[in-house]
């Protein structure tokens, strides 16, 4: 099962469910909805969050969520 | 109240809306960094008005369309959809479904959509547009688009949206005359279907839900009782507003959850779903890239460096010490300006006002007051400067993005260092900084821990105790034990900031999650007229807001410091009254020689400097005898462990409206007050008096590094709280730190064999 936060800096994927239908309702109007298009451009200095390109824009998360979202390998 | 009235006319843009019907009042809605507020300003002018909403801290900025009285433009906080988290976002939310007290629902909203983002920014326009009242989209940034290597086709998304478009630049000003236009044409509602499609098995639901709600509260419009019903389903918050308004519809959406949920619906999702399922396409259709399109944008290319593993955590050190370098050295030279100028008013006062009670009142109570709140200005003025260029440039996010991870730790988030890091300037402008936050969880945490950071009020009594103390020695390179002392207070502070946010996450707030999910905004060129209107709103709130309670406590602790008036010892009256008998004679022998000018000014001069002591004395008997002086004496006892005598226990009351002023009450009470223009003369008699020692003045100091000597800290504080709970908690924490490490640092140090 690769979820967000197993893709590393550059690689992009295409979400494909949720590991749990609690996750922050904030990330879903954010648009990474199922069938949307990930790329993980970089993460912060330390590691954690996570800086991601979807629908043209930046959006950071932590892996702590990352890691709930499912995605296919690009 | 139709000023200027304007033909309604025929012509609608849409063929089966509702005649467009005269505007009055109009709200601009959008997500954050979206260039809303240039919109505003360019609508509005500079003639706005900041005020608040009912109960809560928000503030609600509306002005008038230029060249139209009769048009309201109310500016509403930035929100990414109509499902509100923060206190901002609930503010928006309340205006536009016309639940928000004192305020009628707006005519027409204008939502201002950047254009280089317009999946996720139209994400609101539809659940605005399902709200059935009139609609303009604003499309900003057009100018980004064409830069993107991106071709928008405005006409088509104007035809698929079935509302007006208007292509703007804000900052240059273009397209405004347009949106104008259209305002004042009238806007026509919406066509009542609904152009995304919600799943069908959750749709079902809401119908029937949303006429439940229809029967139960008839208030609401009809065509907003989809999305109304809809909210419910989705969100705990709103739904519980329906709990007591409308019980039978509260209890019709627990059991279609519960249903939905047996079912396996992802109904959470289907909103989401539904409207980006319609969004997706439509954007696809409208936007096309050129082909030279760079696949990095500037923006990109800027972050791979301010947002690097190295370079963007020193950057981001370089920026953060060049904003401390400004608050603390170029804000002085204004600092002390305003005192002076504080000063020179009091003098002239004192000439123009008889002797007595009004005078004392007027100079020391009620000037003393207002300076007491407009020293804070400079440091204030250049910390929302900052502040703003961070927000305005887009950095800001980047600050949250870097910090994230270290904030976690400590039970904080990365949205949380900008407030606390606003703390060493001042509290108050800080706790209002950490609005932003939209977890309540980390919104309370911050502001519960921002007081400790060593804010500029306490630097006056470190330096003052450091300087009279601390021996100028040198200890580590350029560092001196000066120097040294000054970083420790600074890092006892910090670092008992962020214990004191762990020890809430894990024992207070144990098991509340929190989230971080942030936009990282595309960097843009800082506008620095819109930067400077909002240092000022931000100033004048402060002024408003705290300056009215140190204010009146400044009249208290006045009114305690002067009163029961003192007996004054017989000796200080017989050498008064022998001083101003001999300058009397004197000047009558002076005039009986005729004497030259010189000879008078010489007199007075002599008379001046001898009258100082004589007053200054004078002052200390009468601070002795006050009610504070007498707290001091009863509350001896309490903070003799700390090695604090009854007059350091009267100066630690006086301060309590703002900790500075425990020097001005240690200048009287040891009869230095007059001839305490420098302060050397303060320290050498603070180090005169066998009550007070270098190990006395470190539990002083760090007394005054954890006590929350501050109520304009605490009001500020139960206003963003909202409750007097969590003020009171924070007060009673400070004191018990500041208590013990008083304690442990004074009798720890007589251990030790420091007296």
């Amino acid at each position: 099962m690769t979820t967000l936060k197993d893709l590393r800096p550059g690689e992009r994927g295409r979400v494909t469910g949720y590991v749990t239908d609690r996750l922050p309702s904030r990330i879903l109007e954010m648009g990474l909805l199922p069938g949307t298009i990930v790329e993980l451009v970089r993460l912060a200095p330390l590691g954690d969050p996570l800086d991601l390109k979807v629908r043209g824009f930046h959006l950071s998360i932590r892996k702590h969520e990352a890691e709930l979202i499912l995605v296919e390998r690009l | 109240m139709s000023g200027s009235c304007h033909e309604p006319t025929t012509t609608t843009l849409l063929s089966d809306g509702q005649a467009p019907a005269i505007v009055h009042r109009v709200a601009l809605a959008g997500n954050p960094n979206v260039g809303k507020t240039t919109v505003f300003n360019l609508l509005t002018g500079l003639r706005q008005k900041v005020a608040n909403y009912p109960g809560v801290t928000v503030e609600r900025k509306s002005g008038r369309l230029i060249g139209h009285e009769d048009v309201e433009i109310v500016d509403l906080p930035g929100t990414y959809s109509l499902n509100p988290r923060s206190m901002d976002e609930r503010v928006a939310y309340d205006v536009l479904v016309g639940r928000m007290r004192g305020e009628p629902a707006p005519d027409v909203v204008v939502c201002v959509v950047d254009a280089t983002n317009l999946e996720r920014n139209l994400y609101l326009v539809t659940q605005i547009m399902d709200l059935g009242r009139p609609v303009v989209v604003a499309l900003n940034m057009m100018d980004a688009v064409a830069e993107n290597g991106l071709e928008l086709d405005v006409n088509t998304l104007a035809k698929r949206l079935g509302v007006p478009v208007v292509p703007m630049v804000a900052r240059k000003g273009q397209g405004i005359d347009r949106l104008k236009e259209i305002l004042l044409r009238g806007v026509p509602s919406p066509t009542a279907e609904r152009r995304w499609t919600l799943m069908p098995a959750v749709a079902s639901v809401v119908e029937a839900l949303s006429q439940q709600l229809g029967e139960e509260a008839p208030d609401i419009p009809e065509r907003q009782r989809f999305f109304e019903a809809l909210s419910a389903l989705t969100s705990d918050t709103l739904l519980d507003e329906w709990r007591t308004r409308a019980p039978r519809f509260y209890q019709a959406v627990l059991a279609a959850r519960q249903t939905l949920e047996a079912r396996k619906v992802p109904y959470r999702q289907a909103e989401m779903i539904g409207r980006y399922g319609w969004l997706s396409p439509l954007v696809a259709e409208v936007l096309r890239k050129r082909p030279d399109a760079q696949e990095r944008t500037l923006s990109d290319r800027i972050d791979a460096v301010l947002t690097h593993r190295i370079a963007g955590p020193l950057i981001f050190l370089g920026i953060l010490l060049l904003i401390f370098q400004a608050i603390f050295s170029w804000a002085v030279p204004f600092m002390d300006a305003i005192e002076t100028a504080v000063a020179w008013t009091g003098e002239q006062a004192r000439t123009l006002l008889p002797d007595g009670f009004v005078e004392d009142l007027i100079v020391d109570g009620a000037l003393t007051g207002v300076g007491n709140v407009l020293v804070f200005l400079p440091q204030i003025l250049l910390l929302f400067f900052f502040l703003g260029l961070m927000e305005d440039t887009g950095y800001m996010a980047r600050t949250a993005f870097i910090m994230d991870r270290l904030m976690r730790r400590l039970g904080l988030s990365g949205a949380s260092v900008v407030p606390l890091l606003s703390g060493y300037a001042c509290a108050v402008p800080a706790i209002m900084a950490a609005r932003t936050l939209d977890n309540e969880r980390d919104r309370i945490i911050t502001i519960m821990v921002t007081p400790l950071m060593s804010c500029s009020a306490r630097l006056p009594v470190y330096t003052l105790f450091i300087a009279a103390f601390i021996p100028s020695v040198p200890v580590l390179g350029p560092l001196n034990a000066q120097g040294l002392a000054m970083f420790s207070l600074y890092l006892l502070g910090t670092s008992m900031a962020f214990a004191a946010a762990w020890v809430l996450k894990t024992f207070v707030f144990k098991g509340e999650s929190s989230y971080f999910v942030m936009e990282l905004p595309p960097y843009r060129a800082p506008q620095f007229k819109q930067i400077i209107y909002r240092m000022l709103d931000r100033a004048k709130a402060f002024v408003t807001r705290a300056g009215k309670i140190i204010f009146s406590l400044s009249i208290v602790i006045w009114f305690l410091a002067s009163f029961p008036r003192a007996t004054l010892d017989p000796e200080l009256l017989a050498q008064r009254h022998a001083l101003e008998t001999w300058y009397l004679q004197t000047r009558d022998s002076l005039h009986a020689v005729g004497a030259p000018l010189e000879a008078f000014e010489a007199l007075e001069a002599t008379y001046e400097d001898r009258l100082t002591p004589i007053t200054d004395a004078e002052a200390a008997q009468q601070i002795r005898q006050s009610f504070i002086g007498r707290l001091g004496h009863m509350l001896e006892p309490l903070m003799r462990p700390l090695g604090f005598d009854w007059k350091i226990t009267a100066g630690i009351i006086s301060s309590f409206p703002a900790r500075e002023v425990i020097v001005g009450t240690m200048a009287t009470i040891y009869g230095v007050a007059h001839a305490g223009e420098n302060e050397i003369i303060l320290r050498e008699a603070l180090r005169a008096d066998p009550a007070f020692s270098p190990l006395v003045a470190v539990s002083l100091m760090v007394f005054y590094v954890f006590a929350l000597q501050c109520m304009s800290t605490l009001a500020v504080a139960r206003r963003e709280l909202d409750t007097w709970k969590w003020p009171a908690v924070m007060w009673g924490y400070m004191f018990a730190l500041a208590y013990l490490f008083s304690l442990l640092v004074y009798q720890g140090g007589r251990l030790l064999g420091f007296e």
